[in-house]
């Protein structure tokens, strides 16, 4: 197999006549109140992969995002075989041959496998849909992919790592020059994976250049060629990748060693809060779950995106129906009780998505925060607010967290993710708390938030209260839980104890019993 | 003749930061002000600027619960028919009221006003019911409402409008003036602070905003968003239904055929008046503002003699002019961040 050596002087390749495939110089991208590029350098040649790597929010989507014309750049050159290049959408960077596969997909649930294949590129007879050639190059791709897919099925009646195919299968309707993915095996099993990578490396032969991302390092080591390290929007380094080893990644991916960044936790596991026994869900995606979290003590629920560890999390606060088993909070049974109820029982469910779920983005800090209490004094009495009180207890907590810039009259959407993520815990704070559920609570944080939140869960944990975490972050789970359960497919798999949480250990319980060691 | 095209600065004119701020809206009011001054003598004197405001009070009732279904991320298309229902079942118990007991003629107009406001606000109730319970479509549940209390109200009268009222209902609520200001700037102005009162001053008016900015977020804060969407649809029937019953007694009849361009104009006025289409956001002043600029428009296009027709061409073109400021003005907050 043919790699070209890693370039890190572009004078060298000019010199060798043929510019690189793609090209980035000097990109900024600016969002309101967030820089979320900062003059990024970043190069790929023909037939090779160059892994994007960075904690969540670090620029890695921004940047991909702005190679596939989703983005405009706020300053800096893109470059695609030498020409400076203005890419004004999706469609005309695809034109080009820029294809990109992203984590969020882009299929329409109600049209079939090859309708969203051909979708905004139909293959037309003097203005009428030619669907039997449609069904023919649909086949064609799939099979050239080695994707067992029906062309003809719905989307929406496909499972998740379906539908990961389907938006694989679409970058590859027309045969792409550079081909970016984000986190394209988050839901393949590892023999679609396995698959997946035999596709790259035969695309690779054809002179395609590859952008991977994956927070997975033995994925990154498997096929990629080079290797940069993104961090709060700037470029820190690029390697070859096999001069980089995993510890010196780390560190240049946090800007600090490991032991910084999480705090040491005293654990004193007390009274039994919250025991989830048997539960199977309505939907199927938690299948006979039991487990015990106790005040005082961190419990991690550590799995693969998608494997139903999310969805214990939710049932407890009450938003999924259940179909099976019992869920006993602080010593009552609260099967199937709203988030009100719970709420109002002890129990703070804090989501992984702000945007979706957890803030109202166009209202004030002051009044996401308070939500959560405003119907119980001492916010309000006989139906009546006490805003004086309520600016009062909200200046107290965004203080607490350290909230950048401190106004809370300003909309919640002006503030950057890390505050964003801020402002959510400080709605958990608002009431007495018993037990608290945090679904990925870092999710495109910065570093120096993480380390803040970090210290918000021990202190937490440390004044009595239990903590349920649910994680795919490895690190956190690694270092700050003192009992683990790993989930795989609905059910739990292991549960791991104090030393017994090792890489190695989690990480066997992440695929098919037998598969790992 | 060159026309020469200026492009914005990039830091953002002074109109663009001025637009960001108070929305579109104090620059339409100056505006038609000076227009309309510049086109009628009469129209900046101080009798006719009282007629604006007298004109615009049913508009301002409507838009203000109109508000409360659009900062849910609703709407409500009934509140014309919530008008005529109101008018007609209000008119009929009062005028059978009034032969029963010609002598009780408070007891007849409280009767009559309570049945006429209790019919709109059903309205608002069957609404909340479809929207909140059953999730029903804002659209297709108050469309359905609208064209069940139509058919009920023209059942009722035969399509005839409704006579015998009390005189002093008349005289009253719809004629009535203290300090030369007629009554129902009265009952808006009253409306006004209660409504005021809701929506900044409890959980509830809280609530509603933060089901129109994020319905998912509120439920996981604990809030029963069922029992709140609900009622923004009965407050808006509620509003609709009182501004039925005061334009009955101006009227002095009970009419099916009133409110027809209340959907249209009271979402206007909130549109207007920097209402988010979105949900979640808008000041109740800006929508009693919005609803005057509508009541302004009209007086004013009354006075430069332009024909009604005309005018409901004037209307729905800056109604579609006022959202794409809206949508000009989103734009620019997020270029001029913050």
């Amino acid at each position: 197999m043919l790699t070209r050596p890693p370039q890190e002087n572009p004078a060298a390749n000019s010199a060798t006549g043929a510019p690189p495939l793609l090209r980035v110089e000097r990109l900024s991208k600016h969002f309101p109140g967030v820089v979320a590029l900062d003059a990024v350098d970043f190069d790929l040649a023909a037939g090779e992969v160059h892994v994007l790597f960075g904690e969540n929010g670090a620029g890695k989507s921004t940047l991909i995002q702005t190679l596939a014309g989703v983005h405009r750049p706020t300053a800096g050159v893109i470059r695609f075989r030498g020409e400076a290049v203005e890419l004004d959408s999706v469609h005309h960077a695809r034109q080009l041959g820029i294809s990109a596969v992203f984590q969020e997909f882009s299929l329409v649930p109600q049209l079939s496998v090859e309708e969203n294949l051909f979708l905004g590129a139909e293959i037309t007879f003097y203005g009428l849909l030619n669907k039997r050639e449609l069904r023919r190059r649909a086949q064609e791709i799939l099979d050239r992919l080695g994707f067992p897919l029906p062309p003809g099925k719905r989307v929406q009646y496909l499972s998740r790592a379906e539908q990961q195919m389907v938006e694989i299968a679409k970058a590859f309707r027309s045969e792409p020059a550079v081909l970016i993915l984000d986190e394209p095996t988050a839901s393949l099993t590892e023999q679609e994976a396995e698959r997946l990578f035999a596709l790259i490396d035969q695309i690779k032969r054809r002179g395609v250049g590859v952008v991977y991302i994956s927070h997975r390092m033995n994925e990154n080591r498997r096929i990629g060629d080079r290797i940069t390290v993104l961090r709060d929007g700037r470029r820190i380094a690029t390697l070859a990748m096999d001069a980089a080893d995993d510890e010196r990644l780390l560190q240049l991916m946090t800007g600090r060693v490991i032991t910084q960044i999480f705090p040491r936790i005293n654990y004193s596991p007390g009274a039994l809060v919250l025991e989830i026994d048997g539960l199977t869900t309505a939907d199927d995606l938690v299948r006979n779950v039991s487990l015990k979290v106790r005040a005082g003590e961190i419990v991690g629920l550590a799995g693969l995106v998608g494997c139903g560890k999310s969805e214990v999390g939710r049932a407890c606060f009450g938003l999924e129906s259940i179909a099976q088993g019992r869920i006993k909070f602080d010593g009552g049974d609260t099967t199937g009780d709203t988030p009100r109820q719970m709420l109002r029982r002890g129990l703070c469910y804090v989501p992984p998505d702000r945007r979706e779920e957890g803030l109202i983005m166009v209202r004030s800090v002051r009044e996401n925060v308070a939500l959560p209490a405003l119907g119980q004094p001492p916010l309000s009495r006989f139906g009546v607010l006490d805003r004086a009180a309520e600016r009062k207890l909200v200046h107290s907590l965004t203080q607490r967290l350290n909230l950048q810039p401190q106004r809370i009259e300003r909309d919640v959407q002006y503030f950057s993710g890390g505050n964003q993520q801020k402002v959510m815990l400080a709605k958990g704070l608002t009431r007495q708390i018993k037990l608290f559920i945090f679904d990925e609570p870092t999710v495109g944080v910065d570093v120096g938030t993480r380390v803040a939140i970090y210290e918000f869960i021990r202190d937490l944990c440390e004044g009595g209260a239990a903590i349920l975490l649910i994680s795919s972050d490895l690190p956190e789970i690694l270092h700050l839980t003192n009992r683990t359960y790993v989930m795989y497919r609905g059910a739990v798999q292991g549960e791991l104890g104090g030393v017994q949480i090792t890489q190695d250990a989690v990480l066997g319980h992440f695929f098919e019993q037998g598969a790992a060691p | 003749m060159t026309v020469q095209t200026q492009k914005a600065g990039p830091a953002g004119a002074w109109w663009q930061h001025a637009l960001v701020r108070l929305g579109v809206l104090p620059l339409l009011l100056a505006i038609a002000v000076i227009v309309f001054a510049l086109l009628s003598p009469n129209f900046l004197t101080g009798q006719n600027l009282l007629n604006v405001a007298r004109q615009s009070t049913f508009l301002a009732m409507v838009a203000m619960g109109q508000m409360l279904a659009l900062l849910t991320g609703g709407f409500d298309l009934s509140v014309g028919k919530t008008l005529a229902i109101t008018s007609v079942v209000g008119a009929l118990v009062m005028a059978g009221a009034k032969s029963s007991f010609p002598d009780a003629v408070g007891v007849v107009i409280a009767l009559g006003m309570i049945a006429g406001i209790g019919a709109g606000t059903l309205v608002g109730i069957v609404n909340g019911i479809g929207v909140a319970l059953f999730d029903v479509s804002p659209f297709m549940m108050t469309l359905g409402t609208a064209s069940i209390s139509f058919g009920i109200a023209l059942t009722l009268t035969s399509g005839v409008p409704v006579y015998g009222m009390p005189d002093a209902f008349g005289d009253t609520f719809g004629f009535g003036q203290l300090f030369s200001v007629p009554t129902p700037v009265y009952v808006t102005a009253i409306l006004y602070v209660a409504l005021y009162l809701v929506l900044s001053w409890t959980p509830m008016g809280r609530y509603l905003y933060a089901i129109g900015g994020n319905l998912k977020a509120s439920v996981l804060s604990g809030i029963n968003t069922r029992f709140h969407l609900f009622m923004a649809y009965v407050l808006c029937g509620l509003m609709a239904a009182i501004a039925g019953i005061i334009l009955t007694a101006r009227l002095e009849t009970g009419e099916a055929n009133i409110g027809a361009s209340m959907p249209l104009d009271s979402i206007a006025a909130c549109v207007i008046g920097g209402v988010s289409l979105r949900g979640g956001v808008g000041r109740l002043g800006s929508v009693v503002l919005g609803a005057i600029f509508i009541g302004l428009i009209q007086n004013g296009m009354d006075l430069a003699r332009i024909a009604s027709y005309l005018q409901e061409v004037v209307i729905g073109v800056l109604l579609i002019l006022a959202v794409i400021a809206d949508q000009v003005r989103y734009r620019l907050l997020l270029k001029l961040k913050d």
